[in-house]
């Protein structure tokens, strides 16, 4: 295969001739596919790098832009820069270890990439998780949707140029970030799933540490609501800006808040239930233009809705114990381990070999904070998968910014590619 | 009402006397500008702290007063880079291009009522151009330049963008920002800023009420003017990165930093002096004063403590005004380009001459009636302000309407009813979908 490359006639490598001047490096042609440049490229348009490194690309995503004056005559993607080859990474791990990297794609909301795929092995394997787990899994995804949509919410602010809003939302990411540190230990990388049931219970006080958080919570979702919404500066920015209509949304698969902000009642939650999520009240917020404006209305709506429905998990938090009781996933406990032979040789042999899966393949969907999260996992019968993959809700939207941007101006961009709630690490995975 | 002073106690100043005062007003009124703008930058820093639950630069000195201090010798001793590319001269030229016009627009603003000296009465005002507010003007306009240069001798794009979006928009508001003053001069007959002063104690109300819809624009456009949010388009750091300042480090970047502030500083002494009586103290007539005309004292004898309270008059309200630029730039998002040429072309340009239309008839009127501005009805009442005041808020009334359509001010619901909206939107979507699916099985 040609090696695939684009090549436009602006790039230049200045390199720094002997006596010290600059000396432009001949652009090249390569050889095999080349995406030639617009016509006119070479008159009045101009080619602008929005990033790699920029502040409002979140992250490494590269946008080529063609610009007629400040309005987008193309916009090309460019993704791969934090590639970091986790689903081939899964290839080598046994199933336990692949959880630590999975919070590493979708860092904003790492709890529900955990559980996603907990969900996915145990559902290959067969395993059904205790009451408790599920309900404490539930408050995990519910509490990481907050946090990533309260995430979405301060960046789309400080792309706006609302700055305020940001630090009002990471004041509360922040006590979310306490809530991942005392369930557990870490704040980013939570890495809390096992196969079979969560790393650790619940600690002591974790319930009533949450719930001073949902008391203080929707009062600064109401202050951000009497920031924005309403604001005419805002809503000049964000109304009929990067619309989609419900048609193409459905054609470029966009899923999460930017599918239903468009019109289409979809949300995994509600349409394939997992967990016994049927069993609670909860509304999918439903936009009608799929423009920014609704997507932001969307998710405020969804960050309250999670709010009732981590208060209704809470309410019915059930005893007893969060591992599954299955020899084949779950250690014995360190006491058993410590005294009794059989327990030792199991937990060597948990340990050593890991837990097997069945021969088989399983896919597993979730509502993401940014879509439909999908786990794919395939076993031949060994302690590791032989393919794991990821179907990445960011990955699937940023494919629609071209097609929102394209006419748009150059400040639509930045607002368009807030308003898509993307996260690269899940992009380059 | 105004009583003209002896001569025994008010004369004017001697030539050497003039020229000395002058120089020392020169070096005072830049000592105390940069040093004001020095803490402006911190005094902006603690405002977006408060208001957004920080606690702000604390580091250095109690309380992070030497914070400035800190920022100024980090800047300088910092690497001075220059891009290969950059076109050399202009690339150095165009900081003191943006920085010089801030500074020098301070000139003209009066900023405190003439102080007696021993040689004669001081005017306070480092020059008192009888070209004052033209002067300001030009020079206003004058700092576009060292933006525009600074985005093209960079470079680079972005740069390039924004210094381009930076002519374009002080372009568009010069217009409405001169065409706001038109009214003013109208009253005051002249375009020296002490006679604006001078006219408001007079006519006994500030022109923030007398030339409302004036007030409303010159405001806006001020925003625009010195490139601050919702207004920051040349710079729009999550767009252009920085825009025009991308390029510049150490010292260059720290005199654009300067100049943004100076700017500030000087638009809310002129809004201040221009729409809420300059150094004017409410309900006092002690301070009626204008100076010289023709060899002749207008207005009451001066005295040092007058002097001294206008001044911290002048000061408070120049003080509101910077504050309110702040809260402004913390609470507001960006608009877009195509948003602010609108605003600037489409709205403020016809409205401010529509408004420049009625305030001329109104005054026409009023004068043909015979009113002056000393006039009171029922003793206390201005009768000429008041007048044009209603005309003005009336018409500020319109505006406001007209633009907002609805939009805003009674915005789309409550917080509650668009809750219960939203609910019943997606009851409906979930019923619609399942009537859909029982129709397709």
């Amino acid at each position: 295969m040609a090696l695939r490359r684009v090549v436009y006639n602006v790039t230049r490598n200045p390199e720094l001739a002997a006596g010290g001047s600059l000396v432009h490096a001949p652009v090249v042609p390569v050889a095999g596919e080349v995406a030639h440049p617009h016509q006119d490229i070479a008159g009045e348009h101009m080619l602008i790098n929005i990033g790699p490194q920029h502040p409002a690309t979140h992250g490494v995503l590269r946008l080529v832009l063609e610009l007629d004056g400040e309005t987008v005559v193309r916009c090309i993607p460019h993704i791969g820069y934090l590639h970091s080859s986790f689903e081939k990474l899964g290839e080598y791990r046994d199933w336990n270890q692949i959880v630590p990297l999975t919070d590493r794609m979708d860092y904003l909301a790492p709890l529900i990439y955990n559980c996603a795929y907990a969900m996915s092995v145990e559902k290959l394997m067969g395993v059904e998780v205790t009451e408790r787990c599920k309900v404490v899994r539930l408050i995990c995804m519910e509490l990481d949707r907050i946090f990533s949509h309260l995430l979405w919410l301060g960046t789309t602010g400080i792309d706006l140029g609302a700055f305020t809003v940001f630090l009002y939302t990471f004041q509360q990411r922040e006590l979310i970030y306490d809530l991942h540190e005392s369930y557990v230990g870490a704040r980013i990388t939570t890495s809390s799933t096992r196969i079979g049931g969560m790393m650790a219970d619940l600690p002591a006080g974790w319930i009533d540490q949450l719930n001073s958080f949902l008391k203080g919570f929707p009062k600064v979702l109401d202050e951000v609501d009497t920031l924005l919404t309403n604001n005419a500066i805002w809503v000049g920015r964000t109304q009929g800006v990067g619309v989609i209509s419900a048609e193409d949304a459905v054609n470029f698969g966009l899923s999460g808040p930017n599918l239903r902000a468009s019109g289409v009642a979809y949300d995994v939650r509600k349409d394939r239930p997992y967990y016994d999520m049927e069993t609670y009240d909860f509304d999918v917020p439903v936009g009608e233009h799929g423009d920014i404006y609704d997507r932001y209305l969307c998710r405020m709506e969804e960050m309250r809705q999670s709010v009732g429905l981590l208060h209704q998990f809470i309410e019915r938090l059930p005893g007893g114990s969060i591992n599954v009781d299955d020899p084949r996933v779950i250690l014995p406990s360190k006491t058993m381990a410590m005294n009794d032979m059989e327990s030792m040789i199991h937990h060597f042999k948990v340990v050593m070999e890991g837990v097997r899966a069945p021969v088989g393949e399983s896919w597993f969907s979730v509502e993401s904070s940014k879509g439909e999260l999908g786990m794919y996992v395939v076993s031949d019968g060994g302690a590791k998968p032989v393919r794991w993959r990821v179907r990445g809700p960011s990955f699937i939207n940023i494919a629609a910014l071209p097609h929102m941007i394209e006419g748009a101006l150059l400040s639509d961009v930045i607002a368009v590619n807030a308003s898509l709630d993307i996260v690269l690490g899940e992009i380059d995975r | 009402m105004m009583q003209a002073g002896t001569v025994q106690a008010v004369q004017d100043m001697s030539d050497t006397a003039y020229a000395v005062s002058s120089v020392v007003k020169v070096v005072l009124t830049f000592t105390v500008v940069m040093v004001v703008v020095a803490l402006l930058t911190l005094l902006e820093r603690k405002i977006s702290a408060w208001m957004q639950d920080r606690m702000g630069p604390n580091r250095v000195g109690p309380g992070g007063i030497g914070q400035p201090l800190a920022d100024g010798l980090k800047n300088i001793l910092k690497e001075e880079t220059h891009p290969g590319e950059a076109a050399g001269v202009f690339f150095t030229l165009a900081p003191m291009l943006s920085i010089i016009p801030a500074l020098v627009t301070f000139a003209v603003i009066p900023f405190a009522a003439p102080m007696p000296t021993r040689w004669g009465v001081m005017p306070m005002v480092v020059a008192d151009l009888p070209v004052g507010i033209l002067f300001l003007l030009a020079f206003s306009s004058l700092g576009v330049y060292g933006i525009v240069m600074a985005g093209w001798a960079s470079s680079n794009k972005y740069a390039l963008l924004g210094g381009l979006r930076a002519g374009a928009q002080m372009i568009s508001y010069e217009i409405a920002l001169g065409l706001s003053l038109m009214s003013l001069f109208f009253v005051v007959g002249n375009v020296g800023l002490p006679q604006v002063v001078w006219t408001q104690q007079r006519m006994g109300t500030w022109f923030f009420f007398t030339f409302a819809v004036s007030f409303a624009f010159f405001w806006i456009s001020s925003f625009a003017e010195t490139n601050r949010l919702p207004f920051d388009l040349p710079e729009a750091e999550s767009e252009l990165v920085t825009g025009y300042h991308t390029e510049y480090s150490s010292m260059k970047f720290s005199m654009f930093f300067i100049a943004e502030y100076a700017h500030v500083l000087t638009v809310s002494a002129l809004l201040a002096t221009l729409f809420l009586g300059g150094w004017d103290i409410p309900f006092l007539q002690r301070d009626d004063m204008l100076g010289f005309v023709d060899g002749r004292w207008v207005g009451n004898v001066p005295a040092l403590w007058i002097t001294l309270v206008t001044f911290l008059s002048f000061a408070i309200k120049t003080f509101v005004f910077i504050v309110i630029f702040m809260l402004v730039r913390w609470t507001v998002p960006r608009f877009r380009y195509d948003q602010v040429m609108d605003l600037g072309w489409k709205i403020m340009l016809p409205a401010s001459l529509a408004a420049v239309v009625v305030t001329a008839a109104t005054v026409l009127a009023l004068d043909s009636a015979g009113v002056t501005f000393e006039q009171r009805a029922l003793g206390f009442v201005p009768v000429y302000g008041g007048v044009l005041g209603v005309v003005n808020v009336a018409m500020l009334a319109v505006v406001v309407w007209a633009m907002d359509r609805g939009r805003t001010l009674s915005a789309t619901g409550s917080l509650d009813e668009r809750r219960a909206r939203a609910k019943q939107t997606a009851r409906l979507r979930a019923i619609e979908l399942q009537t859909a699916e029982r129709g397709e099985s």
